[in-house]
């Protein structure tokens, strides 16, 4: 098993196309770094020196992990990570 | 149970627990069922008690004019006060709204302008705020900054829930105006040590969100992120499979915003049976399945029915 990561259409570009890619570390972080050794330029655009970036919102099992842990926020296999551009509000 | 008026009925709502969804004795599921309220939703509580004080703060005489912003069910809860209170009503909605709530609003006598499909609810505050600018002898009640919609929940709603069960850890409610959060949130921190309040967020498909620049994200002023635990984000296809496990599996047949608080309440539920912890976990069922049978969410399979819904509002 590994950690399944999903990728919004706007940065598909890294994964040739793919909805999703697989990867595996045991924090965020890590899972980060693995998926860059196999697409390139990816973490860049979710992280910047001081964390994850600003307008990013990344998703483990649906829960936002900036109230988890963030970026050390601990992973294992079988979880779903969910990268989204980040859209505030909802509708009533 | 007998009351003066309609009116003086809204809230004391049953909270039924969920034995076949829960995952153990330990960790127990509660559902609020808020489509026990006059017009079958959560949004009574917040539209008597905004109308309520601006009554009270002498911005409504009589036969004024009331503009909101809504994508329903406050639209029709705010239509259902306006009319027994002698109030014109307009909402300006998303045009991918339901047919059955602008056929509720006509009943209720409102009149209804669409705001483009593209940007959802945020383009429909845009929307009322330049028609406020435009005519400022209507009033706009204005639910994502008005206190007394977190009031309401704070006043009426988490005391329930307090009263109903006082080994509550854990609060699931939508986002949304984020009234029913702050306020229960911000009451039951008061009352219960250790409490977790949890977000849940509907995560709709890029036909809704469209190509929007990121940052033009709108976020209510009642927003207080420190009231919050933990936030979840629930895919379309999660929250219209959980608002049919919620009827199959414990017979409750709620609106699709209820089976995304159901699935963020079912994420806590497997961490604390995973952790060994107990739990007490109480959601909000914002209202009843009806408004929303014309989007097919109930028929056919899963997957046809997330075709569906694909670049409606569901919350």
């Amino acid at each position: 098993m590994a950690i399944e990561v999903r990728i919004p259409t706007i940065l598909r570009t890294y994964t040739e196309g793919q909805k999703s890619v697989e990867g595996s570390g045991a924090t965020l972080a890590e899972l980060l770094s693995d998926l860059d050794s196999r697409h390139s330029g990816l973490r860049d655009r979710l992280v910047d020196g001081s964390g994850l970036r600003r307008f990013v919102n990344v998703y483990l099992n649906d829960e936002d992990v900036r109230f988890l842990g963030g970026l050390a926020t601990p992973v294992a296999d079988g979880d779903t990570v969910t990268v989204l551009p980040a859209v505030a509000g909802g509708g009533r | 149970m007998r009351y003066d008026s309609l009116l003086d009925s809204v809230g004391g709502t049953p909270l039924v627990g969920l034995p076949r969804l829960s995952p153990s004795p330990d960790v127990r599921l509660w559902a609020k069922l808020e489509d026990r309220n006059p017009t079958g939703s959560v949004k009574d509580r917040a539209a008597f008690f905004m109308i309520e004080q601006a009554e009270k703060d002498g911005l409504l005489p009589p036969g004024a004019t009331i503009l909101e912003p809504t994508s329903g069910n406050t639209g029709i809860s705010l239509a259902m006060v306006a009319r027994l209170r002698g109030y014109r009503m307009i909402c300006v909605m998303p045009e991918n709204t339901s047919a059955e709530r602008r056929q509720l609003l006509a009943m209720y006598g409102a009149q209804v302008i669409s705001s483009p499909a593209a940007g959802g609810s945020n383009e429909a505050v845009r929307v009322a705020k330049r028609l406020a600018a435009d005519h400022p002898d209507w009033v706009m009640l204005y639910q994502y900054g008005n206190e007394a919609n977190a009031r309401a929940h704070y006043q009426t709603t988490g005391p329930e829930l307090l009263a109903d069960l006082p080994s509550i850890t854990h609060f699931v409610a939508g986002l949304g105006t984020t009234g029913t959060l702050m306020g229960v949130g911000r009451f039951l921190r008061e009352h219960v040590p250790g409490v977790a309040i949890v977000a849940a967020e509907p995560r709709y498909g890029e036909l809704v969100y469209g190509l929007r620049n990121v940052d033009e994200g709108f976020v209510p002023e009642l927003y207080d992120p420190s009231v919050l635990t933990t936030r979840f984000s629930v895919s379309s296809a999660d929250a219209l499979r959980r608002t049919r496990e919620l009827l199959a599996a414990e017979g409750i047949f709620a609106g699709i915003s209820t089976g995304c608080a159901l699935h963020a309440a079912l994420g806590i539920a497997a961490k604390a049976k995973a952790a060994g912890e107990r739990a007490d976990i109480a959601f909000i069922v914002a209202d009843g399945g009806w408004k929303y049978l014309s989007t097919g969410a109930y028929t056919g399979t899963l997957e046809e029915a997330e075709a569906r819904l694909e670049g409606q509002l569901w919350a």
